[in-house]
């Protein structure tokens, strides 16, 4: 199973990957929301997206936005990673499809309670 | 420089004698961070210091604030969601038929710490049954610790600690923020009532429960004294009620006329011969 992991910084992707990795994802990555969902729409195996809010070209909530538009994602277990705590866009965000928010800064603990909360479970590498 | 082991024993006898509570070993490191901000405040340099006065004065007031101190009360939102997700499911539910005719539904939280559990109870209470509203529900929160309650009290949570375990609807729903504070709304903390309480001395209760949470806390008490708390307790549980302990916690050996029940992945006690 792939998890794929979008944010514009890369050090904020290495830290994410290196917890998704220790939950037996194998990672794909993103800079940005297009060019995310050029990858999910590439890949067949991805089961879980981390997603940053604020990012150039295509932010993180258009991308859940056109992600949910597709009947085939219904299902994908999208989760915010952002330093975004505004109530009202994380309710729009809500609204929009998001399963999850994690609010930076956060511990690996925060993530992994955050993904069980939503039935994410740890997984064996492929 | 490191505390004496003396020392850690004479702070370990004075919260076994407070609280009863046991503390682990290993853990001087807890004990002194803990207790700097009590020494400072009690005018002393530092912790030894604070011990020696223990020793020499016994003073009452701070030997219940060193007990309080180093008493621990690290939890979550959601703590191992399991118990709240079978009151979700069925345990609600079910009493509310039980509890149609008096329309009354109260639930004990033993050891409420820095109140994640009773606000949870509440969020659950609020998000899943609406019918409740013109019902009379009652959480009662009871803690060993002032501050603890203190804390419970005023709601309020900071960025890390709404990040954990709390689901972002419910984080959307019940809570306010301001800066990084965020403060749990009043339809929450009109369901709560907090009281300081010591599970070893002397309770002021003469409510029956319908539910009672007494989770992650016995680990910290001798067998005898388990017993004791267990057996308290449910006398205060109402005949058809639901006892919950923490998920590495056991009755095992301790004697009481329970019943193990298992509700949603998750076990809660009742009263044996109900």
């Amino acid at each position: 199973m792939n998890a794929l992991i979008i944010d514009d910084s890369r050090a904020m992707r290495r830290i994410l990957k290196q917890i998704v990795t220790g939950l037996g994802f194998d990672v794909l990555e993103a800079g940005n929301g297009q060019e995310g969902l050029d990858v999910l729409f590439a890949s067949d195996d991805i089961g879980l997206v981390l997603v940053d809010w604020n990012m150039p070209e295509m932010n993180g909530l258009e991308f859940v936005e056109a992600v949910r538009a597709k009947p085939e994602f219904e299902r994908l277990a999208l989760v915010m990673v952002t330093t975004e705590s505004e109530p009202a866009r994380m309710a729009r965000a809500l609204m929009a499809g998001v399963d999850e928010f994690v609010m930076k800064p956060f511990t690996p603990d925060i993530l992994v309670e955050k993904l069980n909360l939503i039935g994410v479970k740890a997984c064996v590498a492929s | 420089m490191p505390l004496t082991v003396t020392d850690i024993d004479f702070v370990r006898d004075l919260v076994v004698k407070q609280s009863g509570n046991i503390l682990r070993t290993g853990q001087s490191d807890l004990i002194e961070s803990r207790l700097a901000p009590i020494a400072k405040n009690a005018g002393l340099a530092n912790v030894e210091q604070l011990i020696a006065e223990l020793k020499r004065s016994r003073s009452p007031r701070l030997s219940d604030q060193v007990a309080q101190a180093v008493t621990v009360n690290e939890t979550s939102f959601f703590r191992d969601v399991h118990p709240f997700n079978a009151l979700r499911s069925r345990i609600i539910p079910d009493i509310m038929k039980e509890n149609a005719a008096r329309r009354d539904l109260k639930i004990w939280c033993a050891a409420s710490s820095s109140g994640q559990e009773p606000y949870t109870l509440a969020m659950v209470i609020r998000e899943h049954f609406p019918t409740l509203s013109d019902w009379n529900v009652r959480i009662l929160a009871t803690d060993i610790s002032e501050k603890m309650l203190d804390k419970c009290r005023s709601g309020q949570y900071s960025q890390l600690e709404v990040n954990r375990g709390l689901p972002a609807r419910n984080l959307v729903r019940f809570f306010d923020r301001s800066g990084s504070v965020w403060t749990t709304k009043q339809e929450l903390q009109n369901l709560i009532d907090f009281q300081k309480l010591n599970l070893t001395t002397a309770w002021p209760l003469t409510t029956q429960f319908d539910v009672i949470f007494i989770r992650n806390v016995l680990i910290y008490f001798d067998q005898k004294t388990k017993a004791e708390i267990l057996s308290r307790a449910l006398r205060l549980l109402r005949p058809n009620g639901y006892l919950f302990i923490g998920s590495a916690e056991t009755v095992i050996g301790l004697g009481l006329p329970l019943e193990r029940e298992e509700i949603d992945g998750t076990i809660c006690y009742r009263h044996a011969n109900r």
